[in-house]
């Protein structure tokens, strides 16, 4: 069966004046469909690189990024859109400040031309457990987690297949986290939507994702599963430091 | 007899629905040990280490029965005194390298200036002084960092270089507020290691201010958990696992957990009256 997400060597480079940056150095993943992926890494390891790659927000990438067995064009065009949909990680700069939510919700829907927005609007509302109550308010009407359902509202509404999560939840309360992931895993059942999630949070990695790659200086580490994850059955010594290090404080 | 008291601390803004009150009675002591303050944005942790330290943000106010540092009454003290103690003999750390050290004034010199007002010492003395700080607080190339703008510096070296700092002086008393939030786990624990050999060497008092209850539970001696502005339980870091109230309870439980598969994740159910 081939893979809904197959990228082979990707290369991402930054280039400023003289200096250049190789965020991301020959990465290669699959992602089967209904399958929820983890990408974990510290700061700078070129995690959130990769997904912008795959839904255009890289401006020079090299390497293949196949959606269902085609390759992307250079240019993303409505069609992606449809089946690939990202969430960012900050809810308060993620949402534009002066629009309400229905245009933010609506907005997709009219580029893409569909006709019953207002129900449309109104179930996406619904099932991100947010109620038409707040079609109308303005996101600093908003408390981090309910504008963080608006974001998922605003990516789920044209119903693509795809979700790319960069650290949807590390700008939330650990309390308000706690719902934010409960809503992510009904969503991901119902719809069978497949996810590539980025976290720096080994734990809530292993708690939403099947499979997760462990990234360091734009490479990949090492590849594991939940479970291995579970059985700390880390080879590399950065991912057994990264395991350590999620245990909290200890003496040395 | 203990480093620091504070007896019913409350913090109040004025707003346009009235005053509120965001530290609402607060009360602990302190002796030379690892304290924890935790709780969600919102809950008044923050505020709390800055009223101790009189930096409580006009045009809120802060106001407390009893607040006493090393037998000085700070409820009776004056803007000079204040400023005789602060940076001095009690000091903060903030959470953002990028938004708490000086743009543009290199490293260095901002360590030497944290020495300038306290004690007499000579150039050459500072900077020593301030080079054998940065190199306690294992930065491997002193003389580099020394010489660097804060933007040379990465999150993890600026944050050290904040610590260097606020230690130079030589403190009795440090309130560290969410001082590894914004670091690599791998490098978090290298910054606490540091504050860790502080406490046990020199016998400083330290408050350590956090959302994080587990990692906040595996460094400190003792918890306070802060819900609303008010304190809902104080705990021994080793007790938290026998945490009373449901707050507390709560926000362990809605925690992923590496070895556990909970789906879905049980949740915080608020109730009104813990904020009462």
């Amino acid at each position: 069966m081939t893979p809904l997400i197959d990228i082979r060597d990707l290369d991402v480079r930054f280039t400023a004046g003289a200096s250049q940056v190789h965020a991301v150095r020959g990465l290669s993943l699959t992602v089967a469909e209904g399958e929820s992926f983890g990408l974990v890494g510290e700061s700078g390891s070129g995690k959130s690189t990769v997904l912008r790659a795959i839904c255009g927000l890289a401006p020079t990438w090299d390497g293949t990024i196949l959606i269902g067995g085609r390759a992307l064009p250079p240019r993303r065009g409505p069609e992606f859109f449809r089946q690939v949909q990202m969430v960012f990680q900050d809810p308060y700069a993620s949402l534009h400040p002066r629009h309400t939510v229905d245009r933010v919700l609506s907005e997709p829907l009219a580029i893409h031309g569909f006709s019953d927005r207002e129900t449309r609007v109104e179930r996406a509302l619904e099932e991100v457990g947010l109620g038409r109550g707040f079609r109308f308010r303005y996101p600093h009407q908003l408390s981090g987690g309910q504008r963080q359902r608006v974001a998922i509202a605003r990516a789920l509404i044209l119903e693509p297949r795809v979700l790319l999560l960069d650290e949807p939840t590390s700008a939330l309360d650990a309390s308000i986290q706690a719902e934010v992931l409960n809503l992510l895993d009904r969503l991901r059942t119902e719809r069978g939507l497949t996810y590539i999630m980025v976290s720096h949070d080994l734990a809530v990695v292993a708690h939403m994702c099947d499979r997760l790659l462990v990234m360091q200086h734009g490479q990949g580490v090492e590849e594991l599963t939940r479970a291995a994850l579970r059985a700390r059955a880390a080879t590399s010594p950065y991912t057994q430091a990264l395991l350590e290090a999620s245990r909290g404080y200890t003496a040395a | 007899m203990a480093l620091l008291t504070v007896d019913d601390l409350r913090v109040t803004f004025p707003t346009r629905q009235g005053p509120s009150e965001v530290v609402r009675g607060v009360s602990f002591t302190l002796g030379r040990e690892r304290l924890g303050i935790v709780g969600e944005s919102g809950s008044g942790k923050s505020q709390t280490g800055r009223a101790i330290l009189g930096l409580t943000p006009p045009p809120g106010r802060a106001t407390a029965r009893q607040l006493v540092f090393d037998g000085i009454d700070l409820n009776r003290a004056s803007p000079r005194d204040w400023r005789g103690l602060r940076g001095g003999r009690m000091s903060m750390v903030m959470q953002d390298p990028k938004y708490s050290l000086n743009p543009v004034m290199t490293v260095g010199r901002q360590i030497m200036e944290a020495l300038k007002f306290h004690g007499r010492l000579s150039g050459a003395d500072k900077r020593r002084r301030a080079l054998d700080m940065l190199d306690a607080v294992q930065i491997r190339d002193p003389e580099r960092v020394f010489a660097a703008y804060p933007h040379e510096l990465s999150g993890g070296m600026g944050q050290r270089a904040m610590i260097a700092m606020m230690l130079v002086a030589e403190p009795d008393l440090l309130i560290a507020d969410e001082p590894t939030s914004a670091l690599d786990v791998t490098v978090q624990v290298e910054v606490l290691r540091i504050l860790d050999r502080l406490v046990t060497d020199r016998g400083m008092g330290l408050i350590f201010i956090s959302h994080d209850l587990r990692l906040v539970s595996s460094f400190c001696d003792r918890v306070l958990v802060m819900y609303a502005g008010r304190m809902v339980e104080e705990l021994r870091a080793a007790d938290l696992h026998l945490a009373r109230h449901p707050y507390t309870r709560g926000l362990l439980n809605c925690l992923p957990d590496l070895d556990h598969d909970r789906h879905p994740l049980p949740t915080l159910e608020r109730q009104a009256d813990w904020a009462r």
